[in-house]
């Protein structure tokens, strides 16, 4: 095929996916852009050219194994709800763009340790990408069918430019914003739309082997047993082959976290927390279609391509091509490219960041950003990362120009894994053990990545440059047990699986050891305390943070506005003023504010140099680290205590109401106490002043006639009887209030009581010439004390008796039973209660509103006594209203 | 003679009363409560009158408002003779007009000499 043609086609490709990525930055609030299915996707661009390609050659020489790199994966799925939500979750409080700024914040934003994240991932992944570049431009030459032709520089190489124009298309989408831990929704939509089309692409030519070429997978089953290396690539070997097939899955394992691109699609690029629970079953279903007929493809192409000089990596091209297909081949061909593309734009997006924000920024560029202007800063950022992506993909491709022809995409994948691996140990202890220190992740990496040079790296580099393989087979200095490959006489490991057992022992024990020997400062303890416990400082991460010193507003405003610019400052710290209660004349910046800024610049600049920005600006003092714990452990309790507060005070609210309610019934009653005080005062000093003028005048006159010295004598006595009755009548009225006065309750028949009260007034009565008619009916038994009631009914028929005129008054008195009370009535044809009365006749502290106009019955406390003892019976009392013939008095007690 | 008018609802006290001051010579006039008092005071035209404030229908400061009113009784002094000692009270009967504001119980000696003093300052 006519190179031309394919490059056309693949202008053409790139074009397309650059208008998609276009359209969906254009148009970002869609839901065509912002839905799990689009996350679930962007996850599959750990699917490269090495699951394309790759995984058949090796299906086509080792069988099986090849699936270890996707059992991985799949096994850490259901893990993700623990550790990859816990991950986003504070990614996301703390704006961390990378896994480098991710570590470094764990360790206290221990900026060596960010910059050495970032080495290893480039050291990782750089040959990575350049294996990916060399599919492409391997994959080029077999469909245009042009190996004769070398190139001989790199501006005849079709692949140099299109890792260029790669470049032109991270650089233009990926750095629209200054703040890298924002979503870069175009890319993620392009690199979705290819995880759709590799994979569709790649299950057509399947099917088209597996069912067109052959006849259904049985056949090919049936012709493949009779090759010669059949039984080889089906079996498993033994024990050995087992602890291989543990370690290669423990290594995709972790890469699956740990991959810059994969980090940066799960979690930078994490929308909802809630995407994750489509992931877990998605994202395996995914691997799971690619890997179908992965074995199909590889006995397919090793019973149909014998010739042995070709490449096994490409039998998925090769044998549309050695069939004519040529259209089948270019869809393989772009199913191919799109993956190495997704995956190549992605890890070159997460390796720029890191290049950035972890390596460039915090070393040497701080003191420049002090000085600047906003929009200059802001495009500094984005030059620096521009640079760091056309670098990042220069060097990839000059060193798989250089270096790479020795290596298959299996083996070059497997040792970035292996590097990447080594972050293994900080990331995820360090996620849930607290005392993990930032002297412990150094330790532990770099034995690590020692371990990993010296055992895998060195010998490849020693063959390559020195052609003898006697560091291999001898070991260092002739000394057998440092053979790289067989380290302290392992020898039954595939160099990769036994490159990581020993690094990532010795990494764990270094990062172990040194973490518990030493403490770290307040600052990393402080942050492992919020990593370790996230879910606990969830809504209080600012609270959790702690930070001692001294600090003022303008100065950190200032830092802000450098990178932020006025408008975005301005508004950002109203947000903060809102939402903390702080007010905007507030001078001095405190712990929250400190957090509060730091974050804000985390995402532009990475979080070691957000510290040292706001620290050249913030006196810090030391604060121990048992201040630390007692900090985060009082912001714990806040969150109960303030929860208890709330009901606290809602409570206190109620009962201030309560309590003043009840204080100004107080008050009434105080009121109505004095004026009772007045008038009881007053009750018993008209009879005192009646006595002792009385007395007084007897002792002045001697001779005064008998007859008038009498009388006085007689008002001195009716006087003092007056006076003794009030004072009974008072110390009566109160031992009833006060309970203290007990009924002696009986049953006794209520007419005879009637009759006994009436037998007691009958004389008065018939001294008035009036009548009191009992109307008697059948008897009613009720319980009271017979006592009291005759106090009441005496006290009302006394009254009646008052108000009646003389001869033409008449009293009635009725008892009568309804249901489960018993009421009895008096009634008399006096003159009635005045209506103003009617309310108050019964109320002990009542003076009319009149206070100076003495009311009928004295002071009232007959009324009030007898109120008292019905109610002490569970009974009522009043005045019927509706009675117009005089008064009429009504009490019930309870049967 | 000197004219006095006791107006009080206790009849016990009033009969003290009335006997003390017929011995000291004046001529006692009898009301039971406001009303009545301003009646017989408008007829009598006593030089003294002895008002209670505690009474039924009118109390002793309405009564007193209206003898103020009354031309033919500005000569005569009006002396409270009431239970009420609270200082709000007193002040209350002074502000009305009241020429003297006597508390019970009493003594009548007293009485008798507050009485005359005041009717001998004329």
């Amino acid at each position: 095929m006519n190179n031309y043609v394919l490059i056309f086609i693949i202008v053409a490709y790139l074009a397309f996916l650059f208008l998609i990525a276009f359209w969906a930055e254009k148009n970002s609030k869609s839901k065509w852009v912002n839905n799990p299915y689009i996350y679930v996707l962007s996850l599959a661009v750990y699917c490269s050219a090495w699951t394309y390609y790759g995984s058949v050659g090796i299906a086509s020489q080792s069988g099986i194994s090849f699936l270890t790199i996707y059992l991985g994966p799949v096994m850490s799925l259901p893990l993700w709800i623990l550790v990859m939500r816990k991950v986003i979750r504070i990614s996301k409080q703390h704006k961390i763009s990378s896994i480098a700024d991710f570590i470094s914040l764990r360790y206290g934003n221990n900026r060596f340790l960010g910059a050495l994240v970032a080495i290893i991932c480039v050291f990782a992944i750089v040959p990575y990408i350049s294996l990916q570049l060399k599919a492409i431009s391997e994959t080029f030459e077999i469909i245009t069918d042009d190996t004769s032709y070398v190139s001989t520089s790199a501006l005849d190489d079709s692949t140099f430019y299109i890792s260029v124009l790669l470049a032109v298309f991270i650089a233009f989408f990926g750095t629209q914003a200054t703040d890298a831990s924002q979503r870069r929704k175009g890319i993620m939509t392009a690199v979705a739309v290819e995880s759709v089309l590799k994979l569709a692409f790649f299950l057509i030519v399947g099917i088209y082997i597996t069912f067109y070429l052959f006849d259904g997978t049985t056949d090919i089953y049936q012709q493949a047993s009779t090759l010669e290396n059949f039984k080889k690539i089906t079996s498993f070997n033994g024990l050995e082959s087992g602890f291989n097939w543990l370690f290669t899955i423990l290594l995709s394992f972790f890469a699956i976290f740990l991959l810059p691109r994969q980090f940066h699609v799960s979690v930078v690029e994490n929308e909802r927390e809630r995407y994750l629970k489509k992931a877990i079953w998605l994202f395996p279903l995914y691997l799971l279609l690619f890997n179908v007929f992965v074995i199909f493809i590889a006995w397919a192409g090793n019973l149909t391509l014998v010739d042995n000089t070709v490449n096994h990596d490409y039998y998925t091209l090769l044998l549309p091509l050695y069939h004519d297909n040529l259209v089948l081949a270019i869809l393989v061909f772009l199913g191919g490219f799109s993956a190495v593309i997704s995956m190549v734009v992605v890890s070159t997006l997460a390796l720029s960041t890191m290049v950035s924000n972890n390596l460039i920024i915090p070393y040497g560029f701080l003191d420049k950003f002090i000085k600047g202007n906003p929009e200059k800063n802001a495009n500094y950022i984005k030059n620096i990362r521009r640079i760091s992506i056309f670098t990042l993909i220069i060097v990839a491709y000059f060193f798989y120009v250089n270096f790479s022809y020795e290596l298959s995409l299996f083996s070059i994948g497997l040792i970035a894994f292996a590097i990447i691996a080594q972050l293994a140990p900080s990331f995820f202890i360090g996620l849930f053990w607290n005392r993990g220190s930032a002297k412990g992740a150094v330790i532990g990496m770099v034995t690590g990545i020692l371990v990993v040079i010296y055992t895998l790296i060195l010998p490849f580099v020693v063959n390559v440059l020195t052609g003898s393989n006697t560091l291999v087979d001898e070991g260092l200095l002739g000394i057998k047990m440092l053979k790289p490959y067989e380290l302290f006489g392992i020898s039954f490991l595939s160099p990769e699986a036994h490159a990581f057992f020993w690094s990532i022992l010795l990494n764990t024990f270094g990062y172990l050891t040194f973490s518990l020997s030493s403490k770290g400062n307040y600052r990393e303890r402080n942050y492992a305390e919020m990593f370790v416990n996230s879910n606990n400082y969830a809504n209080l991460q600012e609270g959790a943070f702690v930070w001692k010193g001294e600090a003022y507003v303008s100065d950190i405003r200032n830092v802000l506005n450098r990178f932020l610019g006025e408008e975005r400052t301005e508004r950002a710290l109203n947000i903060f003023n809102v939402k903390y209660g702080v007010s905007k004349r507030e001078e001095m910046a405190d712990a929250r504010l400190i957090n509060f800024s730091e974050k804000l610049l985390t995402g532009s600049i990475g979080s070691a140099s957000a510290r040292i920005l706001i620290g050249s600006v913030a006196k810090e003092e030391p604060v121990s680290l048992l201040e630390v714990l007692k900090i985060l452990e009082e912001s714990k309790e806040t969150i109960t205590i303030n929860k208890a507060l709330k009901e606290k005070s809602e409570e206190l609210t109620e009962l201030t109401e309560q309590l003043k309610t009840a204080n100004s019934e107080l008050l009434i009653q105080d009121r109505l106490k004095d004026e009772f005080l007045d008038t009881i005062a007053h009750e018993l000093k008209t009879p005192i002043t009646s006595i002792k003028a009385a007395s007084e005048v007897l002792t002045e006159e001697d001779d005064m006639p008998k007859e008038l010295k009498d009388r006085f004598l007689d008002n001195i006595v009716t006087d003092s009887d007056r006076l003794a009755r009030l004072v009974h009548n008072i110390m009566d009225l109160e031992k009833l209030s006060n309970g203290r006065q007990e009924l002696v309750v009986q049953i006794n028949e209520i007419n005879e009581t009637i009759q006994k009260a009436i037998s007691g007034i009958e004389h008065i009565a018939q001294t008035k010439g009036v009548e009191v008619i009992h109307q008697r009916g059948l008897s009613i038994y009720v319980s009271y004390d017979e006592d009291r009631m005759l106090q009441v009914l005496t006290n009302l028929l006394s009254n009646a008796l008052k108000f009646i005129a003389p001869t033409t008054g008449n009293i009635l008195i009725i008892a009568k039973e309804k249901q489960d009370i018993v009421e009895i009535a008096i009634e008399d044809n006096g003159k009635g209660i005045p209506k103003e009365d009617m309310n108050y006749i019964f109320d002990k502290f009542y003076q009319s509103k009149h206070q100076n106009i003495k009311k009928p019955i004295g002071s009232g406390l007959g009324l009030a006594i007898s109120k008292k003892i019905i109610e002490g019976h569970q009974g009522k009392i009043w005045i019927d209203k509706k009675y117009k013939k005089g008064a009429r008095f009504v009490f019930t007690i309870p049967k | 003679m000197k004219k006095i008018l006791i107006v009080d609802d206790e009849p016990n006290i009033v009969m003290s009363l009335e006997y003390t001051f017929k011995k000291k010579n004046f001529e006692v006039f009898i009301a039971r409560d406001g009303s009545e008092a301003i009646d017989i005071a408008e007829s009598s035209i006593p030089d003294v009158i002895l008002l209670d404030i505690m009474m039924p229908n009118v109390d002793g400061y309405e009564t007193l408002k209206k003898i103020k009113e009354s031309t033919n009784l500005k000569h005569t002094k009006i002396v409270f003779l009431t239970a009420k000692n609270k200082a709000t009270d007193i002040e209350k009967g002074l502000q009305l007009g009241a020429d003297k504001y006597l508390t019970k119980p009493f003594s009548v000696k007293k009485l008798v000499l507050e009485i005359n003093e005041l009717l001998d300052k004329n």
